[in-house]
């Protein structure tokens, strides 16, 4: 359904999007993932023909992004970072007013309306000014701005963005709702959103397309290495920081050990675990044999930096194999 | 085409969902009232005065009161249209709903016509009030009606020309008042320009107070079509759009 090749976006002197190629099948729902700055927005900007790409192509349900904008913005519904509305009009004025923007002849309006209206769950708030909404009705509202004309291809920027816990669960719930019936992109940079609602994941950063694959492969690899955070303490007198570095780096399945910082006395170390071992009862049972106190041990979450240098450095490893 | 109507129709009911709308209706209606009433007194003293002394000398309304008030409808439309144009695609760019214009599966030049003629419609709308001072001429007096019709063509094409320039200005910036006052900057110096051909007679001269507007308009005023003034108002109007659709593109291509 979409076809990237070779796309490449340049500002005056920064890359926003060097190079990235990758294809979306018709159905899914893909995840692009990074950090803020990775040219997640470029790209998806690119895709809905708001800006053209300096080199390399895209096509959309195969209409090419240059050559034939119109028939791809009439396949795309598209909701920006900060919804596109307009705080002086009524929500329901609102949403005809981008139905006769995409085309829908004027008869279908008042239905298509009420439908997305239903599926977005805004149908309550259909007389409100926009401006009077929360935050998220105002996300809502550009949701359903997005699939009122039934679009084959639905892309959405950051969709749970500055949104509260029940509000991003519902909107999670609402995008995998659509999915099926239309294809969808979605960028965020939280990576458990894309483990709750995509097939595909496609990794970006500085402008690259890191990785590419799907959540369950992408997940496995991950859960695969896992750090731990150990507190130690010594009982009476000072910790010998470097033996329990020697200690716990001879644990079995260890792959790097690192002294934090100390507080106190009591000493923080993070331990990363090779692929697919767990260390953490080994590691505990090596400080309390020691005769060292063991004050806390939790397994540390990792975030999407690490995410990456993992996801990269596997990546290289299959390359040179 | 439909896309420009239903952008067109947009933008009016935005004009008169905020007070700016009715902010320039007000405005406009106690000024040219203003003008109006003064320049009907003074006709009315003097053609007294006249009438006194003895003398009959032919009074004219088209000439002394008309006229002269389609000449301030003019130059007051320099301080006006500016606050028309400039929030047309300012606004759109600080609220971000250009992406939604620009993404969706209409023309550049359908959005851009659209706000065109949307400020233009409401320009109209504050000739309306002024028509509706000339029925008390008419309802009193014979004023020759050709003269004022071409006056109040002479006023659109000179709005359509300078809504233009301010629709351009207004795609250069994010923020209202930088559009709003480099547009008025913009239609001083075409008005000023005409200063310059009282003095100076040089080749440069003559093509400054070729630019200016108000020279322009005063044929118009006098009920007098002459194609080389709707010339340059056409002319103007379709280089600001040109322009205007260039900047959008230029916007795309730097966004």
């Amino acid at each position: 359904m979409i076809k990237v090749e070779g796309l490449t976006k340049r500002y005056d002197r920064t890359v926003a999007v060097n190079n990235a190629t990758f294809e979306v099948q018709k159905g899914q729902i893909v995840g692009f993932l990074g950090p803020n700055g990775a040219g997640k927005t470029t790209t998806m900007r690119i895709l809905t023909c708001f800006m053209p790409p300096t080199e390399g192509s895209a096509e959309v349900a195969g209409f090419d992004v240059l050559k034939k904008p119109l028939e791809v913005k009439k396949r795309i519904g598209y909701l920006p970072e900060s919804p596109p509305l307009y705080p002086e009009m009524e929500v329901e004025e609102y949403l005809a007013f981008v139905a006769r923007l995409k085309g829908i002849p004027s008869p279908e309006i008042a239905e298509r309306v009420k439908n997305a209206s239903e599926r977005c769950a805004i149908s309550d708030v259909s007389k409100k000014l926009i401006s009077k909404l929360s935050k998220g009705y105002r996300q809502r509202v550009g949701l359903a701005q997005a699939i009122l004309h039934n679009p084959d291809v639905l892309i959405l920027d950051e969709p749970t963005a500055g949104l509260d816990p029940k509000q991003i669960h519902e909107t999670r719930d609402l995008i995998r709702g659509l999915a099926g019936s239309h294809t969808i992109i979605l960028s965020t940079h939280i990576l458990s959103e894309v483990e709750q609602t995509c097939d595909d994941v496609i990794i970006i950063s500085k402008g690259q397309v890191v990785a590419k694959d799907s959540v369950t492969n992408l997940t496995s690899r991950l859960r695969g290495a896992e750090a731990v955070a150990v507190e130690v303490e010594a009982r009476g007198g000072t910790l010998d920081t470097t033996a329990v570095l020697d200690k716990l780096q001879r644990v079995d399945g260890v792959a790097k050990v690192t002294h934090r910082d100390a507080r106190d006395g009591r000493h923080m170390f993070e331990i990363e675990s090779q692929q697919g071992k767990n260390v953490r009862a080994d590691l505990a049972r090596a400080v309390v044999e020691s005769g060292w106190n063991l004050n806390e041990l939790r397994p540390v979450a990792l975030s999407l930096e690490e995410v990456f240098l993992e996801l990269t450095a596997a990546e290289k490893k299959e390359v040179t194999q | 085409m439909r896309s420009a109507w239903t952008i067109c129709r947009k933008e009016l009911k935005s004009y008169f969902a905020s007070p700016i709308a009715w902010l320039l209706l007000a405005m406009f209606a106690v000024i040219f009232g203003y003008f109006f009433w003064t320049s009907v007194g003074y006709f009315v003293t003097i053609s007294m005065q006249s009438q006194m002394m003895g003398r009959s000398f032919p009074m004219n309304v088209n000439e002394m009161i008309i006229r002269p008030l389609l000449m301030n409808v003019s130059v007051i439309g320099l301080f006006l249209l500016p606050m028309i144009t400039m929030r047309l695609f300012a606004e759109e760019k600080r609220q971000g709903t250009i992406e939604l214009l620009l993404t969706s599966p209409v023309h550049d030049w359908e959005i851009i016509l659209g706000k065109w003629l949307a400020a233009l419609l409401l320009y109209c709308s504050l000739l309306g009030l002024t028509a509706l001072n000339f029925v008390f001429l008419f309802v009193y007096g014979k004023p020759d009606w050709k003269p004022v019709v071409i006056g109040y063509l002479g006023l659109i094409l000179q709005a359509g020309a300078l809504l233009a320039v301010g629709t351009f200005i207004s795609t250069l910036t994010k923020n209202q008042i930088i559009a709003g006052a480099a547009t008025f900057g913009a239609c001083l110096l075409l008005w000023v320009f005409q200063w310059v051909g009282g003095y100076e007679t040089a080749a440069w001269a003559k093509v400054m107070s070729y630019l200016s507007v108000v020279d322009h308009f005063e044929g118009f005023a006098k009920g007098i079509i002459d194609t080389k003034d709707a010339i340059y108002f056409v002319s103007l109007t379709f280089l600001g759009l040109f322009l205007t659709a260039r900047s959008l593109e230029s916007l795309r291509w730097r966004a």
